[in-house]
């Protein structure tokens, strides 16, 4: 059973704007295969499910259309671990700088 | 016949749309068949330097730290030969209300929409901009679109992108994300149509004089400090809005002896268009990818002329590799207790090289920083490199491979800059704008003019390469 939203909700729609097809004459090859995509975020008028046809109210107060792809979709962006190639680099400032008889 | 939003349909009414959602007529400035008034589209916006400046103060916008980064100085000078070192100061942009200098040119263009009428705006850009509008439109009362590039054919979202995504939303405003390709102008223009808003430009002659009081009040601070000017300050160069800007400042508080120095980070071999390139870069802006374009053809942008002329304005050209920009974040970090984006740090690596090519008693001013944070944060964008593929590794940055291998240096040492050819980038172009003219067509006396203007050559050396290229288009 697909996931379901009240109406109101915050949702991401997805539209697609130009099929492979009709891509800009300076596009490159690789591009070019794939179509340009839209996502856009806003509050359901109507409640649904997820892959229906659904009409947003965007915060700009827009009314758009597209098929609903996410509820309440979270921001997944993030720092991921630490990475030794600089874990390092701090001490072996330091150390020159002391070096130098300058350890701040 | 193509359909009513096609590309093409949409696109052969560019002129109309940008005739409306900007409100300045640049018919009016021509002088010539390629020339142009430059000096009068600034003058005619009505606003000078101090009316700027009141406007910025009441949108928390400028008045920025300037900052002396004494143990980055000493590090440059434990490397350097003896006797060099320059100071390295940096103005702390990212104290601006949206977290980058972008909010210097946010502020004039938001104002003049309201001040206008409009009731909203609409910008299109995956950077700090979209953050910076929206910021302001919030303050403003206008309702505010961004349109980003911002994700690839797999769905995979820019880390980078996706927190400037996150800040538009927050600050209240549409944000339209888009997948890779050269159409987000075509996105843009539609917008602009169906809503009536304004086109809140980076191009806009508003858009760079809001920067130009960074320049002013950095002059200002280090004359304070030092008793002088100083010798050179590095700006990070993509569009050429920064380099403009900051330079016209900078003249404007009489710093007329101040080298501009452009930096940008090296991407070449990467297509910006490209899906396959997209997630492969782990910088969205301030690389060679735009610097090298906007700097021989400024007129590529969304208004019908750039207010960003670059080289009328950069007296040297440098690039550094995306992990001498990632250590020396890591080293501003753990060296002067400064967490910044690494973005907002390309000029600072190239500053670093060259106060060791300088005097000890000289002086270097890395002109922005930007805030930082999950996506935008160094180790986001390198653990996203490792994803798609990309050898991460520490080395000598010359092994740098963009796309598919990111070196950080072993030591400060290693950091240092690629020159680029000004006098090449001058000629492709004179080339690019005598291209504009019609078969048969030669450039008059004020397009040569123009044009030494531009490329700060003589009207003489102009007048050589028009009879070299034939002096007519083709």
């Amino acid at each position: 059973m697909p996931e379901r939203a009240s109406a109101q909700t915050w949702v991401e729609v997805h539209r697609m704007v130009l099929a492979p097809g009709e891509r800009a004459p300076q596009t490159p090859d690789d591009t070019r295969q794939t179509s340009l995509e839209l996502k856009v975020k806003g509050f359901l008028i109507y409640a649904a499910a997820i892959g229906e046809a659904v009409d947003i109210i965007t915060p700009a107060g827009r009314t758009l259309s597209g098929t609903l792809i996410a509820i309440n979709p979270a921001y997944t962006h993030t720092f991921g671990a630490p990475l030794p190639e600089l874990s390092y680099i701090g001490g072996e400032v330091r150390a020159m700088l002391k070096d130098r008889g300058n350890a701040p | 016949m193509s359909p009513p939003n096609s590309y093409a349909a949409i696109m052969g009414q560019k002129a109309a749309i940008m005739r409306t959602s900007i409100g300045i007529d640049y018919a009016q400035y021509a002088t010539g068949p390629l020339s142009f008034d430059y000096e009068r589209l600034f003058a005619d916006t009505g606003y000078d330097l101090d009316a700027i400046r009141t406007i910025q103060q009441h949108t928390a916008v400028g008045n920025t730290p300037l900052v002396e980064l004494a143990n980055l100085t000493e590090l440059a000078r434990a490397v350097a030969k003896p006797g060099h070192g320059a100071r390295i100061f940096v103005k702390d942009e990212a104290a601006n209300p949206s977290g980058s200098f972008k909010d210097r040119r946010a502020s004039l263009s938001i104002h003049e929409a309201k001040r206008r009428g409009y009731a909203g705006v609409v910008a299109a850009t995956s950077g700090n901009y979209g953050a910076a509008v929206a910021s302001q439109a919030a303050k403003a009362g206008l309702i505010c679109i961004v349109i980003q590039e911002a994700f690839d054919s797999q769905g995979i979202a820019q880390p980078e992108i996706a927190e400037k995504t996150r800040a538009c939303e927050a600050y209240g405003a549409e944000v339209m994300r888009l997948s890779v390709g050269p159409e987000l102008f075509y996105v843009f223009l539609q917008v602009l149509k169906e809503t009536g808003y304004f086109n809140a430009s980076l191009y806009t002659p508003y858009a760079i004089m809001g920067i130009e009081t960074l320049g002013y009040e950095l002059a200002g601070q280090v004359h304070e400090r030092a008793g002088r000017f100083p010798d050179v300050v590095v700006a990070t160069h993509a569009g050429g809005g920064n380099v403009t800007g900051t330079a016209r400042g900078l003249i404007k508080a009489g710093a007329t002896d101040t080298q501009m120095v452009a930096a940008s980070v090296d991407l070449s071999g990467l297509h910006m268009a490209s899906d396959h390139d997209f997630n492969r870069k782990s910088f969205t802006t301030g690389h060679t990818g735009f610097s090298v374009p906007f700097t021989t053809w400024p007129d590529r942008v969304d208004v019908p002329r750039n207010a960003a002329r670059a080289l009328r304005y950069i007296d040297r050209f440098v690039t550094v590799t995306q992990g001498e920009v990632f250590y020396i974040t890591q080293v501003l970090a753990e060296l002067e207790g400064l967490e910044r984006g690494p973005a907002g740090n390309t000029s600072l690596a190239a500053a670093f090289a060259l106060a060791q090519q300088m005097s000890r008693e000289q002086i270097v001013v890395v002109q922005e920083t930007e805030y930082t944070g999950a996506g935008k944060h160094p180790l986001a964008q390198l653990n996203l490199a490792k994803q798609m593929g990309i050898a991460v590794v520490r080395g000598h940055p010359r092994d740098n491979q963009p796309g598919q291998r990111i070196v950080i240096p072993q030591h400060p040492a290693q950091i240092d800059v690629v020159e680029v050819d000004l006098d090449r980038m001058r000629s492709v172009y004179l080339r690019n704008a005598l291209k504009t003219l019609a078969d048969g067509q030669r450039p008059t006396e004020i397009d040569v003019a123009f044009l030494a203007a531009e490329t700060r050559l003589t009207p003489n050396d102009v007048w050589e390469v028009v009879h070299e290229q034939g002096g007519t288009a083709g």
